[in-house]
């Protein structure tokens, strides 16, 4: 019987890449063999499936469960190439009420006995959805985008975290996780795009990584597969497999991988921090 | 600071970014959440210590909460009336 550790992904703002790292994350933890279950909050407009591609195998869903209408076994997809990852998908109900406190509360205690982590992948926004998201996480990854309403809207979930969460309500203080995503380190050194060190400074949150912007985000999302099992050297892979180490508690310095550019990035590679 | 950046030409749009955001958010913060309910409790009383002493318009009193990692700073702003602080 293990004690699993329920994390939320969130971000506020939709379009950041919360479920692009819900996937890579979960994927890149369940490499390692830990054994992982990745849960759509999404009611409504579920994605997770699709980015894993596990869309067509979905039966029954997280509001099936919450109602009692399906045990958690019959909900939980199990992933086709990494045997210890599970999904739990979101339902496509138009019904927002779906999810009550007490039933994802039963949901999360029970997923908390056979997994090692629960990642919570929150819907945009500040409604009911992505507060139940949050309640229960015992950590919470913040995702943003390095542009000006990404940052805004983190700090708005910060806020929520510290307030709305079972966490807080004891009188604790929720661990949080910043997660910069879509970076351009050209753009960032010539000033054109908020650095790095700003986005920490602004939103006093240690970091947890950098994904650079890449093409092969889109590319693993198309055949529905988590970019760190669709192309692990690639440069965002080796950013998700770094923040997880990071996750996992190590402590390594953040690095910004990039695109290997022939003979020369291979010979440099070691050097970039 | 190097050699290189000083022939390249900066663009100042992230500077831009980076302050606007932090003048947006050190207001937003104190608008909401338990640190507003806490704001307003001060403001209350700190004018009551404020009107003891001087005759002080309500809205001169400026007050904000803004949290920077592990570190809370409450910053009070008051205008006085220029004949108060004479007579002080």
């Amino acid at each position: 019987m293990t004690d699993g550790k329920v994390i939320v992904v969130t971000s506020g703002k939709g379009g950041v890449g919360k479920t692009t790292s819900t996937a890579a994350i979960a994927s890149a933890l369940a490499k390692d063999g830990e054994r992982v279950c990745a849960v759509d909050f999404d009611v409504g407009l579920r994605n997770l499936d699709l980015i894993m591609g596990a869309e067509r195998r979905v039966v029954f869903d997280l509001v099936n469960v919450v109602r009692g209408e399906a045990s958690i076994k019959q909900a939980l997809v199990r992933d086709k190439r990494l045997d210890t990852l599970f999904l739990l998908p979101a339902s496509q109900t138009r019904d927002k009420d779906a999810l009550t406190d007490e039933g994802v509360a039963s949901v999360i205690n029970e997923l908390r006995m056979s997994f090692d982590w629960i990642i919570c992948d929150s819907p945009a926004g500040i409604e009911r959805g992505a507060t139940l998201a949050m309640r229960y996480a015992d950590a919470a990854i913040i995702v943003s985008n390095p542009e000006v309403s990404s940052v805004r809207d983190c700090d708005r979930i910060i806020g929520l975290l510290d307030a709305k969460t079972i966490v807080a309500e004891n009188g604790g203080r929720m661990p949080k996780h910043l997660l910069v995503t879509r970076f351009d380190a050209e753009r960032a050194k010539t000033g054109e795009m908020l650095a790095i060190e700003d986005m920490v400074d602004i939103l006093s949150v240690p970091l947890l990584g950098v994904i650079p912007e890449s093409k092969d985000v889109l590319k693993a999302s198309n055949v529905g597969s988590p970019v760190t099992i669709a192309n692990e050297n690639s440069a965002p892979a080796r950013a998700y497999v770094e923040a997880v180490r990071r996750l996992r508690g190590e402590d390594i310095p953040v690095t910004i991988p990039e695109d290997r550019k022939g003979i020369f990035g291979k010979l440099f590679r070691g050097r970039a921090a | 600071m190097n050699l290189l950046s000083l022939f390249s030409k900066k663009d100042k749009s992230a500077s831009v970014a980076k302050n606007r955001l932090q003048i947006l958010l050190a207001h937003e913060r104190t608008g909401s959440g338990p640190d507003a309910t806490l704001v307003s409790k001060l403001r209350e009383d700190i004018l009551e210590v404020i009107k003891k002493h001087i005759e002080i318009d309500p809205e001169a009193v400026q007050i904000e909460m803004d949290r920077d990692g592990e570190v809370t700073t409450l910053g009070i702003d008051i205008e006085l009336p220029v004949k108060a602080s004479e007579n002080a």
